[in-house]
């Protein structure tokens, strides 16, 4: 049996070439200039663009009562076209992964076949029923009491109610299964449908199974995912396809104010691609890199202990703070060696020099490394204490109100500047990370400058931002302020914009980062 | 769930065992209690790789048994090595997909697990560990229930 990952990823794939012709997402599929109105839409406004920017793209935010209405008008459809059940219906759309012109068209193709392959293996109206039968011995507990009640589906495996409770309570608690479960027996695919499952599935687990089918839809859904936000009920629709990830950062923000990629649910990371993402944060995680670097760098003073960086080429080593010397190489007292620092023998041998010359590479690595991560760490930390910031703002804005009689819409542009400023630096954070593996051609320039401009004036805007509620009354630092809000979304959507575009055309070379694989 | 219903159906099946006996190359070793059961299997044709060895397994039942699998590992002993085979670990470890959620059905039970991995050495022809054992074996000191294998090849 092949993993359920292969089996779905092959299926979808399958089903792509459908999915242009369905109705239900016209105007989501490419990254058309369409006038859909769309929730991502401020730094639009403020350039005053009609052209989509190319790091834009389009997706919709669905809610419960949508997703619960989405899945209805498709059950409702089917039902009426194919003339099967409404549940019928639903099974046949879970199997196919709501793709309804797919289904429709295979059924009238060969509707035994299709109804076989869902789990549906006649089309028999004949409701389920326990039943009690005489002499009937269950296979799972092996119990054989006469009046035990039992049930089985279409395919005829037989088993006790109990037993058939047993095994449902633990797909449905424990698996998170609810579409998908099949008969259990050995080797046998059939689904259970959902009048079965209505009349096995005990109370207490009613609820968390129909969520688990109403989540079904959403996952099933190559162009659907919930939002990863905690508590947040949303789904977001996106056509944004998994193989088109080294070529985009489909960002999509949320009604609740999450903003996150379609790709791979992080936080939003323009202009980073996920892959990027991906390893540049496995690699901050796996601190072994410095701490490689650091063994073969520092040691202790051999007297009193305290860390010692080596960082020239020289072996004679004097401890800052006991001003103990001795020899890098064979840690000895360094008087020992004379004067003449070759007198170390280690240091003749090959090995070491070829170990010299790799703590010279890896220090360049690091170094390198740690450029990138010191100012991409700097920026994630920042955009935390813009945020407090922001939370003090609110307290600002009605004191602003107060003190210098601005109405509640006039403060709001310190809303604006708290909006841009989170925004941008999580912009800026990640242009570091992708940085990192840029390789160096005639594009980082432009990409560096890019990257400098808005930092600059991130950095102003956020030194404004900080000011008493005293100076803010100010009318003049209010318009600095809008000005400089402008200037740093603007500055932005350039810097998203140009790698966007370079990242489209693949020109861009993103050195060390492997293309994105293919399983799932 | 009550370990009352996996106690229950273990207690049949060691009562259908001691009534009428297990297929021939496999042999109940012990059954203590109703939570660990060893017992030893033969492969009973001429393959080279596995002829004339016994081996051990071990069985460790939940109390969800048998709505999951049970734990199934060789275990090594002076007598009883761990048979070579490419989805066998060298510490016993055997990446079946029938011993997994999703391969398992409550139907199956320690006859028939041990009768399957009868003929998976049966049809073996491969003197050979799984790709990366050593490293899986260093590196692993999870129960076989908590690691994902990928069922890469059942062909073998
Ligand atoms: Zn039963
Ligand atoms: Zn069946
Ligand atoms: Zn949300
Ligand atoms: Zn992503
Ligand atoms: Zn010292
Ligand atoms: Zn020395």
């Amino acid at each position: 049996m092949d993993t359920d990952d292969d089996f779905m990823s092959a299926v979808s794939s399958e089903y792509d070439r459908q999915d242009s012709d369905n109705d239900d997402m016209s105007g989501v599929e490419d990254f058309d200039f369409d006038d859909e109105p769309d929730t991502f839409i401020d730094s639009q406004k403020e350039i005053g663009h009609r052209r989509k920017p190319a790091y834009d793209i389009s997706f919709r935010v669905f809610q419960p009562a949508d997703i619960q209405r989405q899945q209805q008008d498709l059950i409702h459809e089917v039902n009426l076209i194919l003339t099967i059940s409404k549940e019928e219906a639903a099974i046949l759309l879970r199997h196919f992964r709501w793709n309804k012109e797919r289904l429709i068209e295979d059924y009238m193709d060969e509707p035994s076949a299709v109804l076989g392959a869902a789990g549906l293996a006649s089309n028999s109206a004949s409701s389920p029923k326990m039943e009690i039968i005489p002499g009937f011995v269950c296979d799972i507990c092996c119990e054989d009491e006469p009046g035990l009640e039992s049930f089985a589906l279409k395919c005829g495996h037989r088993y006790c109610v109990d037993c058939y409770r047993h095994y449902l309570s633990q797909k449905i608690r424990e698996e998170g299964e609810a579409a998908r479960i099949q008969c259990p027996s050995e080797g046998c695919n059939l689904i259970i449908d959902a009048r079965s499952l209505d009349l096995l599935v005990t109370a207490e687990l009613t609820e968390r199974y129909h969520n688990l089918l109403q989540r079904t839809y959403v996952q099933d859904k190559e162009t659907l995912k919930w939002c990863p936000a905690p508590d947040c009920q949303n789904a977001i629709e996106c056509g944004v396809k998994r193989k088109d990830l080294d070529k985009v950062v489909p960002t999509v923000a949320c009604l609740c104010g999450h903003r996150f990629c379609f790709g791979c649910a992080l936080n939003d990371h323009q202009p980073a691609p996920c892959e990027l993402v991906k390893q540049w944060l496995k690699k901050c995680a796996d601190d072994s890199e410095t701490a490689n670097w650091i063994s073969a760098n520092t040691k202790e003073c051999p007297k009193c202990g305290s860390t010692i960086e080596k960082n020239g080429g020289c072996n004679h080593m004097t401890c800052r703070k006991c001003k103990h010397e001795f020899c890098w190489m064979c840690m000895g007292l360094w008087t020992e060696h004379g004067t003449s620092w070759y007198n170390c023998n280690r240091f003749q041998e090959k090995s070491g020099t070829d170990a010299r010359d790799a703590q010279a590479k890896s220090r360049v690595s690091l170094e390198r490394y740690l450029h990138y991560y010191n100012r991409y760490a700097n920026h994630e930390q920042s955009a935390r204490l813009d945020k407090d910031i922001y939370n003090k703002t609110e307290k600002k804005m009605v004191q602003l109100q107060k003190e210098s009689g601005m109405s509640w819409i006039e403060v709001q542009y310190l809303n604006s500047a708290s909006q841009a400023l989170q925004t941008c630096r999580q912009t800026l954070m990640w242009t570091y990370a992708f940085a990192f593996y840029l390789a160096r051609n005639n594009l980082t320039a432009i990409f560096e400058d890019n990257q400098k401009d808005l930092e600059m004036a991130v950095e102003a805007l956020s030194g404004m931002f900080e000011k008493s509620v005293t100076e803010l009354a100010d009318p003049q630092l209010k318009v600095v302020i809008m000005d400089k809000t402008t200037y740093c979304n603007k500055r932005r959507v350039i810097l998203l914009e140009d790698t966007a575009q370079n990242l489209a055309e693949g020109m861009e070379s993103l050195g060390e980062v492997a293309s994105p694989s293919a399983c799932g | 769930m009550s370990a009352q219903f996996a106690t229950k159906r273990l207690g049949k099946e060691l009562q259908k065992i001691r009534n009428s006996r297990l297929p021939p190359g496999i042999e109940l070793v012990s059954a203590e209690n109703l939570e660990e059961w060893l017992l030893d299997i033969q492969v009973l044709d001429d393959n080279p790789l596995y002829q004339n060895q016994t081996y051990r397994l071990k069985f460790r039942f939940g109390s969800t048994y048998p709505i999951e699998p049970p734990e199934v590992v060789f275990v090594k002993l002076s007598d009883r090595p761990i048979p070579m085979h490419p989805h066998i670990y060298s510490n016993g470890i055997i990446c079946l997909d029938l011993l997994g959620q999703q391969g398992w059905s409550p139907v199956q039970n320690v006859e028939s697990v041990c009768m399957s991995l009868q003929s998976m050495l049966t049809g073996n022809s491969k003197n050979e560990r799984p790709p990366g054992d050593d490293d899986f074996v260093r590196a692993n000191q999870l129960r076989p229930k908590d690691i994902e294998f990928y069922y890469h090849d059942n062909t073998v």
